[in-house]
C-alpha cells in the first residue's frame, strides 16, 4: 500500500517535454519504488546456496531425496544447453527467431517438476523447461521458431498446451480447461504461465475473474522476468504483481523465481489448493530475464549491465549446485556425466533441427477445418494447377 | 529539397513534425519510447519530446485504444502503435464498437482524431500473428478511414494527413518495404490522402494494389513490358474509402484490371473493387476483374509464405489469363 499511497502524494514534472504544454504537475509517467516496501520472497535456498528454514512453505519439499535434488539440478542444465543451442541456431540461420529462458530455469523447472502428469500446462512461448519437465521432445519446440508450422505438438499428448503468442490469450484457456476439470469431478490442476507485461492484458484479468468466480483449479503462474520487451514491471503495475490476486478474491504468493526448491514448493501448495478444491492462486516467480526478449531484440538500447551482473549473482543453477556440493549431495562425477549428456543433447538437437524438412507446400491447405470446406478445395485445386505449370516447363 | 530516405524514417519524420507544431499530438504504444518500438518507427521521440508525449503504455491493445478514445474525448490527437497485425485484435472491439461508432452515435458532436498504426502483412519471415493483412476486417466497419502507403513519400504525407484527419484512420504500414528508400520532399503539397495515384501508365491492363504490393505489381509491369505488355500500376494508397472514379478512369482506357493483396481474396478488399467496377465498367471491360491474393488459409508458417503470397508469376498468370479473353 505505501508503494501507492507515497507516490501519490509525490509529483513529479516530467522530464523533457519539448512542446511542454501538456506537462502538468500531475503528469507522473514513471512509478517509483520505494525502498523498504519490497515484499518478502519465499526462498528456500539462497543464492550461496545455503538452505534457510520456511515455517510455511518446508513441508512441501520435505521429503526430497538427494537424486530428485540431482534430477532438479539435470533438468536446469539441460534446459539451459536446449536454449543456447537454439540461440546459436537462430544466429546460424537454422532458426527464424528464437525465445530465450536464460536465467529462468528454476521458475520453470521448479512449476514443471511440481505437476502431476494429468495436469494440464499452459504455455506462453518461453516455457522450454516446462515442455521439458512434460517430457515434449525438446526438438518438437523448434518447428515455429524455425518456419516449418505454427505449433507442431500434439497439446494432449503431454497435457502440454501449444506455445501463445497473443499475450495473455491463454490464461483463459486454462480458466476454462480449469473449470471442466471441476465439473467432470477430477482432481487434477491446471498451470498457466504468463509474463509480467501480460498481466497488463484484458485477457488476463477476466480470466482472474472467471477463476474465482467459478472456483477454478488453476494456478497462474507469472514469470516476472522484469521487462515485457523494453517496459520494465513498472510500467505495468503500481503494486507487486502477486498483490493483484487479493482484489479478485484468492491468495498470491511471490517466491523466489531462482531458487528451484522454493518454486517447487510453492507450485506444489498452490496445486494441491487447486486439487483440494479451494480455487486459484497466483505464485508470482519473481526472477529475470538473463538475454534479449528475442533474438530480434536489442536490450542494450534500453537497459544496462549492471542490472544483469548483479541478477548473475543469483543463478539458479549455480545456486543449486552449491547446495548439492556443501551437502555432499552430488560428486564429481555426476557433473562430468552431465556435462558429457548435455553436449549429447545440444547436438542432438542440432542435428534434430537441421534435418527437419521444409513443409510441403499444400500443408497451406491443411487442418484450417475439421470438415472440409469447397473454397479450400476450390483453391488447393488451382494451387496444384499452377505449381503444375512450372513442372510442365521443367522448372520445380 | 528531397531527401531519400527509408519507409519506416520517413514516418518517424512525419510523427515528429507532427510532434512539433501540435502540442496536442500524443503518441502511444508498446515500447514506443526508449526502445523507439520493435521496428525503431518512433526511434528518438521520446527522447526529444518527453514521456508524457510518448507514452509508454501497458502490454494491453484494448487499453492502448479504450484511453486514446477518452484522450481524443478531451481534445488530444493520441496516434497509437499497435505492434503487429495479429496483436490488434484484443483491441477490435474498441476500434469497432467505439472508435468507429461514436461519431455518429454523438450525432457528429464528438470527433475521435485516433491513428491507429498497424505494421502489416509478411515477407518477413516471422512467427505467427507476424504477418497478417486485416485490412477488410476493418474496412467493412463504417466510421473508419483506412490507408496504406507504399513509398516513403507517401508514408510522410499520409501519417501528416491521417493525422490531422478528425475521423478515425487505421494506417496500415507495410513493414517489408520498412527499409526500402525513397525521396521525400517535406516542403511538397500533398494530392488528397484518399486519392490513388497512378504510379506507371499503360493501355493494355490495370494492377490495382496498395501498401506491400504497389512494389511487386511495378516488378509485373516491367517484366511484362519485356514481352510487349503494357501495364498501368494504380497504388489505391486508401482502402476506406476506396478511389473508385481513378479506378474506373484507368479501366475504361485499359479494359482490363487485376486486383493485387497480400490479405485473402475471399471477402477481401479486391471483391469490392471487382463488384463495383464491374458495376461502373461492364460495358468497356474485355475480361472478369481478376484477383491475386492470399488463401482462406491460416497465414503459414515462414518456410511457406513465399507460396501463399502474391509473387511475380502468379500475378503475371492472371495477367495473362485477363489477356486471354
Ligand atoms: C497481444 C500481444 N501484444 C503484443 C505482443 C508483442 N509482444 C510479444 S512478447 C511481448 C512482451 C511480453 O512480456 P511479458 O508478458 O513480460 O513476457 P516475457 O516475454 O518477458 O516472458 C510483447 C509486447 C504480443 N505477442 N501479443
Amino acid at each position: 500500500m505505501t508503494v501507492e499511497s507515497t507516490a501519490a502524494r509525490t509529483p513529479r514534472r516530467s522530464a523533457g517535454s519539448k512542446a511542454g504544454t501538456t506537462g502538468t504537475k500531475r503528469t507522473r509517467t514513471t512509478a517509483k519504488k520505494d525502498a523498504g516496501t519490497e515484499p518478502q520472497l519465499v526462498q528456500l535456498l539462497t543464492p550461496e546456496g545455503k538452505r534457510v528454514k520456511n515455517a510455511e512453505y518446508d513441508k512441501y519439499v520435505a521429503g526430497i531425496t538427494p537424486e530428485e535434488l540431482r534430477g532438479l539440478y539435470r533438468d536446469m542444465v539441460l534446459t539451459r544447453r536446449f536454449d543456447a543451442e537454439a540461440t546459436s541456431l537462430q544466429r546460424q540461420g537454422e532458426l527464424g527467431l528464437w525465445a530465450s529462458l536464460l536465467g529462468q530455469e528454476a521458475a520453470q523447472i521448479g512449476s514443471g517438476r511440481a505437476t502431476r502428469e494429468d495436469d494440464y500446462v499452459f504455455p506462453t512461448y518461453r516455457e522450454h523447461g516446462v515442455a521439458w519437465c512434460r517430457g515434449v521432445d525438446p526438438a518438437n519446440l523448434l518447428g515455429m521458431f524455425r518456419g516449418v508450422n505454427n505449433g507442431g505438438w500434439d497439446p494432449n499428448s503431454n497435457n502440454f498446451q501449444l506455445y501463445t503468442i497473443v499475450i495473455g490469450s491463454q490464461t483463459l484457456h486454462a480458466t476454462g480447461y480449469a473449470m471442466g476439470v471441476a465439473k467432470d469431478g477430477a482432481d487434477s490442476a491446471v498451470i498457466a504461465y504468463f509474463g509480467d507485461g501480460a498481466s497488463s492484458q484484458g485477457d488476463v484479468a477476466e480470466s482472474f475473474t472467471f477463476s474465482a468466480v467459478y472456483n477454478a483449479p488453476v494456478v497462474f503462474f507469472c514469470q516476472n522476468n522484469q521487462w515485457a520487451i523494453s517496459e520494465p514491471t513498472e510500467k505495468q503495475s503500481r503494486v507487486p504483481i502477486y498483490q493483484r490476486a487479493q482484489g479478485f478474491g484468492f491468495p498470491g504468493v511471490r517466491v523466489d523465481g531462482n531458487d528451484v526448491l522454493g518454486v517447487l514448493a510453492v507450485t506444489r501448495w498452490a496445486l494441491e489448493r487447486a486439487r483440494g478444491g479451494e480455487g486459484p492462486t497466483l505464485v508470482e516467480a519473481f526472477t529475470y530475464r538473463m538475454g534479449a526478449h528475442t533474438t530480434s531484440d536489442d536490450p542494450t538500447r534500453y537497459r544496462g549491465d549492471e542490472e544483469r551482473q548483479a541478477w548473475e549473482a543469483k543463478d539458479p543453477i549455480l545456486r543449486l549446485r552449491r547446495y548439492l556440493e556443501a551437502s555432499n549431495h552430488a560428486d564429481e562425477g555426476f557433473f562430468q556425466e552431465l556435462e558429457a549428456e548435455s553436449e549429447a543433447l545440444g547436438k542432438r538437437v542440432r542435428e534434430a533441427v537441421r534435418a527437419m524438412p521444409d513443409p510441403d507446400h499444400f500443408a497451406i491447405f491443411e487442418n484450417a477445418y475439421a470438415d472440409g470446406h469447397t473454397l479450400v478445395d476450390e483453391e488447393r485445386a488451382q494451387f496444384a494447377a499452377y505449381q503444375a505449370s512450372f513442372a510442365d516447363e521443367g522448372g520445380n | 529539397m528531397a531527401d531519400k530516405m527509408a519507409l519506416a524514417k520517413a514516418i518517424n519524420e512525419s510523427l515528429r513534425r507532427a510532434l512539433e507544431s501540435d502540442p496536442k499530438v500524443l503518441i502511444m504504444g508498446e515500447d514506443v519510447g526508449k526502445l523507439g518500438g520493435v521496428f525503431r518507427v518512433t526511434d528518438g521521440l521520446q527522447k526529444d519530446f518527453g514521456e508524457s508525449r510518448v507514452i509508454d503504455t501497458p502490454l494491453a491493445e484494448s487499453g492502448i485504444v479504450g484511453t486514446a478514445i477518452g484522450l481524443a474525448l478531451r481534445g488530444y490527437r493520441p496516434v497509437v502503435e499497435i505492434q503487429f497485425d495479429g496483436f490488434v485484435f484484443p483491441a477490435y472491439d474498441q476500434i469497432v464498437t467505439q472508435l468507429a461508432k461514436m461519431h455518429a452515435r454523438s450525432l457528429g458532436k464528438v470527433k475521435l482524431p485516433v491513428v491507429v498504426r498497424i505494421p502489416y502483412g509478411g515477407g518477413i519471415g516471422a512467427v505467427e500473428h507476424h504477418s497478417e493483412s486485416p485490412e477488410a476486417l476493418f474496412a467493412h466497419v463504417a466510421g473508419l478511414k483506412i490507408v496504406s502507403p507504399s513509398n516513403a513519400s507517401d508514408a510522410y504525407w499520409m501519417m501528416q494527413q491521417a493525422i490531422q484527419s478528425d475521423d478515425p484512420v487505421i494506417f496500415f504500414e507495410p513493414k517489408r518495404r520498412y527499409w526500402d528508400k525513397g525521396e521525400v520532399n517535406a516542403e511538397a503539397i500533398p494530392g488528397p490522402l484518399h486519392k490513388a495515384q497512378v504510379v506507371r501508365e499503360g493501355t493494355d491492363l490495370t494492377l490495382a494494389a496498395y501498401g506491400p504490393m504497389v512494389k511487386l505489381c511495378q516488378e509485373v509491369a516491367d517484366a511484362a513490358a519485356e514481352e510487349g505488355k503494357n501495364l498501368e500500376v494504380l497504388d489505391l494508397r486508401s482502402v476506406s474509402p476506396l478511389d473508385f472514379d481513378s479506378i474506373q478512369a484507368s479501366v475504361e482506357k485499359t479494359r482490363r484490371l487485376v486486383v493485387v493483396h497480400e490479405a485473402p481474396v475471399f471477402f477481401g478488399s479486391g471483391a469490392e473493387i471487382a463488384a463495383r467496377i464491374t458495376e461502373r465498367c461492364f460495358y468497356h471491360l474485355e475480361a472478369p476483374v481478376l484477383r491475386v491474393g492470399g488463401y482462406h488459409a491460416p497465414y503459414p508458417p515462414a518456410r511457406l509464405e513465399e507460396e501463399y503470397l502474391p509473387n511475380l508469376d502468379r500475378v503475371l498468370d492472371a495477367v495473362d489469363r485477363s489477356l486471354a479473353y
